[in-house]
């Protein structure tokens, strides 16, 4: 294969040579009895390009999703494999080279949502996702990553957020408050639960924090925001920077453990899921002592047992599934059972539950302005499956699909808003 | 040394030595590393008994492409049942392999027809074949193949192609077939532990894995 794709994007000053080192020492200390055995099953016979929507949308075969982790498999092979000390001594799988690295900068990061479809359609079973979010590890450690999410990187390192620093928190929620008249507790000392946001709830979409507080309100819910542990979305989850990760996710551990809270609400945002469902423990040591959940889980038990009641929509409407809630997350049947709740007449995509192509701005790639082009074709997939359904309503549970979702539409002048489901949940409460 | 008696003496001798021990040395390299859990409570309803299931799940639900797939999985998914039930039938149940398989651990079960086999042989050449014009002609697999996936291609089809040609006595005697044969399976087994043919022990691992991991999250197998 010829390398010669777009200029990569370099963090820091790191030698030629060290981040190399740097690459490879990450990548393989994420080698362990799983990830290796991915590394020996694959039998390339290529099924999972026909999963994926960056191949499926440009036929371009450097998308096929296996390829994204070349380097990372040739790490494993010569360093960490059965008979690594073979390869090595006869230089039967070469070093890594750095041109590789910054070629396949790309491939890891621009054109990769980590959206898990390639997993679905493997038939050797290999979580080709998760292994592409781990070779982000060695990346983020070589400071090759692009340049946009490295830049959100440092901010949050600087605020604990990439939308606000930690002492400005307060008033910014004061704000929203007043501008929708919700009343939204902050930094309240003891809570039973611990509201969490993504970043554009402090930016495109302060109206789902207002939304929040109305239906806690509503069932006069012991729970509170707090200044010192608010940011879920987990940068570091997403660019691989694993000091970030555990930072963030025990902020909101110990900020739990702090106030007392039983439960930990996730916002509306596929990988803050991810990170704090799935991957928390992980730095916890053990299973963490806070029930955390999904804004979409806490909604739809508040509908089941009855604690809120909803006005019906009576339209019809399609569900765009995120990912990281959905086909890595397990959450299928809850924001299908709110949508019956609210009255929604559902019309599925033809694909759809953990079938579903991903909105196309997953894995940062949404925040990626470079991968801005990639992503706008890929969104033609998703526009024409909901095209077909025929119904009015596009409506997701995930705050970064649903940026990604109104710009591909504003990119192609296509009149479609996406709905966020807690907000529709809160627009149709009976108070 | 005839040829005959190298390829049934010390030929197989050493391939089955470099196959058992090569075999086993990839499989404890794979074992002895760290197995990195992740100890997240599980989807509510989710026993640990569920994940055990989800492992089986996982190494049966990948048998077949989901329905989301089957259009576009439909060649490589029937293709590749034909030539892994194609070899199955060939190794396992042609009266002189089990013959072979007997003197060697005592073990023998039923036979099929020899006629019966031999057509099994040639459809799985013919679907091997298509198989190899399939990763030529596909920009995907061209990509992304190896000297691995071609030699491992090779070291497959070679047995039942020298199988063929000795059970048909084609083109030359049958002590010299017959050997042909016996290197062409030497070199099968030689290549084994080496290449991508150890998936045919790994996919239990994999499948089952992802399958676990899965089921702990209540997510689609």
């Amino acid at each position: 294969m010829s390398l010669t794709a777009k200029k990569a994007d370099q963090q820091g000053d790191l030698s030629d040579d060290q981040r190399i080192i740097n690459a490879m020492h990450t990548f393989v200390n994420d080698f362990g009895l799983t990830a290796a055995t991915y590394m020996e099953s694959c039998v390339k016979c290529g099924l999972c390009a026909q999963a994926c929507q960056f191949y499926v949308t440009t036929g371009n075969p450097k998308y096929t999703p296996i390829g994204k982790i070349r380097p990372f498999q040739q790490a494993y092979d010569r360093h960490m494999g059965p008979f690594a000390p073979v390869y090595r001594f006869f230089n039967l799988v070469p070093a890594v080279t750095l041109k590789e690295l910054k070629y396949w900068q790309e491939l890891i990061y621009d054109s990769c949502t980590l959206c898990g479809r390639c997993t679905l359609i493997c038939p050797m079973g290999i979580d080709i996702a998760e292994l592409v979010k781990e070779a982000r590890h060695g990346m983020f450690e070589a400071g090759l990553i692009p340049e946009r999410l490295a830049l959100m990187d440092r901010t949050t390192v600087a605020w604990g957020s990439p939308a606000t620093p930690a002492e400005d928190f307060a008033e910014i929620i004061e704000e929203i408050s007043q501008e929708y008249d919700v009343p939204i507790n902050v930094d309240k000392e003891k809570a039973n639960i611990l509201v969490t946001l993504a970043p554009a709830e402090l930016g495109d979409h302060t109206k789902a924090v207002a939304d929040m507080a109305k239906i806690l309100n509503s069932i006069d819910a012991d729970w509170t925001l707090c200044s010192d542990g608010f940011e879920a979305s987990n940068i570091g989850f997403i660019n691989g920077d694993l000091a970030l990760q555990k930072k963030l996710t025990m902020k909101l551990i110990e900020t739990a453990q702090r106030i007392g809270a039983k439960t930990l609400v996730l916002p509306e945002c596929g990988h803050a899921y991810g990170a704090a469902r799935w991957e928390a423990a992980r730095w916890y040591g053990g299973p963490v002592p806070v029930n955390v959940v999904h804004m979409t889980e806490f909604l739809d038990d508040l509908v089941s047992t009855g604690k809120i009641k909803l006005d019906h929509v009576d339209e019809t409407a399609s569900f765009h599934d995120p990912c990281q809630l959905v086909r890595r997350g397990g959450v299928t049947k809850a924001p299908r059972q709110i949508m019956e709740a609210l009255g929604l007449d559902l019309i599925e995509m033809e694909d759809s539950g953990s079938f579903g192509w991903c909105c196309g701005g997953g894995g940062g790639v949404v925040s990626n302005t470079r991968a801005d082009k990639l992503r706008h074709k890929v969104f033609d997939l998703k526009k024409k499956q909901f095209e077909e359904t025929g119904a009015k309503r596009l409506v997701t549970a995930c705050g970064q699909c649903r940026i990604t979702l109104t710009m591909g539409a504003k990119h192609i002048n296509w009149n479609q808003e996406t709905d966020s489901l807690l907000e529709l949940v809160a627009n149709n409460l009976v108070t | 040394m005839e040829l005959l008696e190298f390829a049934r003496g010390p030929a197989l001798q050493s391939a089955m030595v470099i196959f058992v021990a090569g075999v086993l040395w990839r499989i404890i390299g794979i074992l002895a590393l760290p197995f990195i859990s992740i100890p997240s409570r599980a989807r509510k309803g989710v026993l640990p008994e569920g994940e055990v299931k989800g492992w089986f799940e996982g190494i049966w639900r990948r048998m077949w492409p989901h329905k989301s797939f089957i259009r576009q999985a439909l060649f490589s998914t029937i293709n590749g049942h034909v030539y892994h039930i194609g070899l199955f039938v060939v190794v396992f149940l042609f009266a002189p392999h089990i013959a072979f398989i007997k003197d060697l651990t005592g073990l023998s079960w039923a036979s099929l027809p020899s006629n019966l086999v031999n057509a099994v042989g040639v459809v799985t050449a013919a679907s091997l074949i298509a198989a190899l014009i399939h990763r030529l002609t596909n920009p995907v697999q061209r990509l992304i193949s190896t000297f691995n996936d071609y030699f491992s291609w090779f070291v497959t089809l070679a047995p039942v192609l020298t199988g063929l040609l000795a059970v048909s006595h084609l083109g030359a005697r049958y002590e010299t077939l017959l050997a042909i044969h016996l290197l062409s399976i030497a070199l099968l087994l030689i290549w084994f532990p080496f290449g991508k043919l150890m998936h045919a022990f790994l996919f239990v691992v994999s499948r089952g894995a992802t399958g676990a991991r899965m089921k702990h999250r209540g997510a689609q197998i």
